[in-house]
């Protein structure tokens, strides 16, 4: 018994790898090399009718320590995951506490951020697994 | 079952080898060395050129390339091709630890965890040095970490979906084909059972 539950959990593990080898191989196959980690964020900038955000981390990170945006600011370490719009952003917080024309480019740069190509879904690239964790319907729904 | 471990591994390794594929070596592509792999000069390409950037967009023009940046840091074989970890160690970024006081650095953990593993890799070490340099306590702890001994449980598998080291390594940290990075201590002959927590002496 015990013994067909480890079975079980094995089979369980390999199931997964397999999966995420799969997901990694189809979304690797073809177009977008973008900078591992570049982050685009489309939960609901298409639907307002802007190109979606491309977040790239290599050039946060050369100037900011992870903890600034994912403790100070509560930027969630899932894509898609904290909710971020315009409205917040303007009031100061997550990218709005810098971007506010003072520390960087203010929110009248619009097309700095939503650089992305349309039709991009939200997603980090080059990642594991190349899908957002949160749902967007579950992050974007509260407005 | 090991037997299909084995080959989900093989998968796996085999999707990692061959990552971006594209197109290259105009002379002869099809018998072209790793020809699944992306060849140096289309790595890193500028925001225009990487597919997820709108080139027909004026704000992508006056966006920094990656390689103008990358190009003093060390560099590693995976991610960005830049060894982060390094380049903060060796000054040549200083990212700010407070976003408005540049002064500030962090109080950096200096405690090891050694985690042994079941199967064949080297034991794990994980730094808490390199970790809190960049991060504090309440990012990791505890929604992804509990802090206690045994109590995280974690494979391979749970971590290419994005759980536990998941969540920042394979996504921004270095990924996972960086085995030896994590699975870097030789496992004891006679293994003692349990993870074994060690506190190393300060540099």
């Amino acid at each position: 018994m015990r013994q067909r539950l480890k079975d079980g959990i094995n089979g369980w593990a390999a199931l997964c790898t397999m999966v995420a080898a799969l997901l990694l191989a189809a979304g690797n196959a073809g177009e977008a090399r973008a900078e591992y980690g570049d982050v685009v964020m489309n939960q609901s900038s298409e639907a307002a009718g802007m190109r979606p955000v491309v977040f790239p981390h290599w050039f946060h990170r050369v100037r900011y320590s992870c903890k600034v945006c994912h403790s100070d600011l509560g930027i969630k370490l899932e894509a898609g995951g904290t909710g971020i719009d315009m409205l917040k952003i303007i009031d100061g917080a997550y990218c709005g506490a810098c971007h506010n024309g003072n520390v960087a480019w203010s929110v009248e740069r619009c097309d700095l951020c939503h650089s992305g190509k349309p039709g991009t879904r939200t997603q980090v690239h080059q990642s594991a697994i190349q899908k957002p964790l949160a749902p967007a319907a579950a992050s974007g729904a509260k407005k | 079952m090991a037997k299909t471990m084995l080959m989900a591994y093989a998968a796996l390794i085999f999707a990692l080898a061959g990552m971006p594929a594209v197109a290259q070596d105009a002379a002869d592509p099809a018998n072209a060395f790793n020809r699944l792999l992306d060849p140096a000069a289309q790595r890193n390409p500028p925001p225009a050129e990487d597919g997820i950037h709108d080139p027909a967009n004026a704000g992508t023009r006056m966006l920094q390339a990656p390689l103008e940046a990358f190009g003093p840091l060390p560099k590693r074989n995976s991610g960005n091709r830049v060894d982060w970890v390094g380049a903060q160690a060796s000054g040549k970024i200083r990212p700010r630890w407070n976003a408005a006081d540049p002064k500030e650095s962090a109080a950096a953990l200096d405690l090891n965890i050694v985690r042994e593993v079941k199967g064949s890799m080297p034991d794990v070490v994980f730094p808490h040095k390199q970790h809190t340099e960049l991060l504090d306590c309440g990012v990791c702890h505890p929604a992804i970490f509990e802090m206690q001994k045994g109590a995280n449980q974690m494979s391979m598998a749970a971590i290419l979906l994005g759980q536990g080291c998941g969540a920042c390594h394979g996504r921004v940290a270095f990924p996972v084909v960086e085995c030896r990075l994590c699975h870097s201590r030789a496992k004891k002959a006679a293994a003692t059972g349990a993870a074994a927590v060690g506190r190393q002496a300060r540099r």
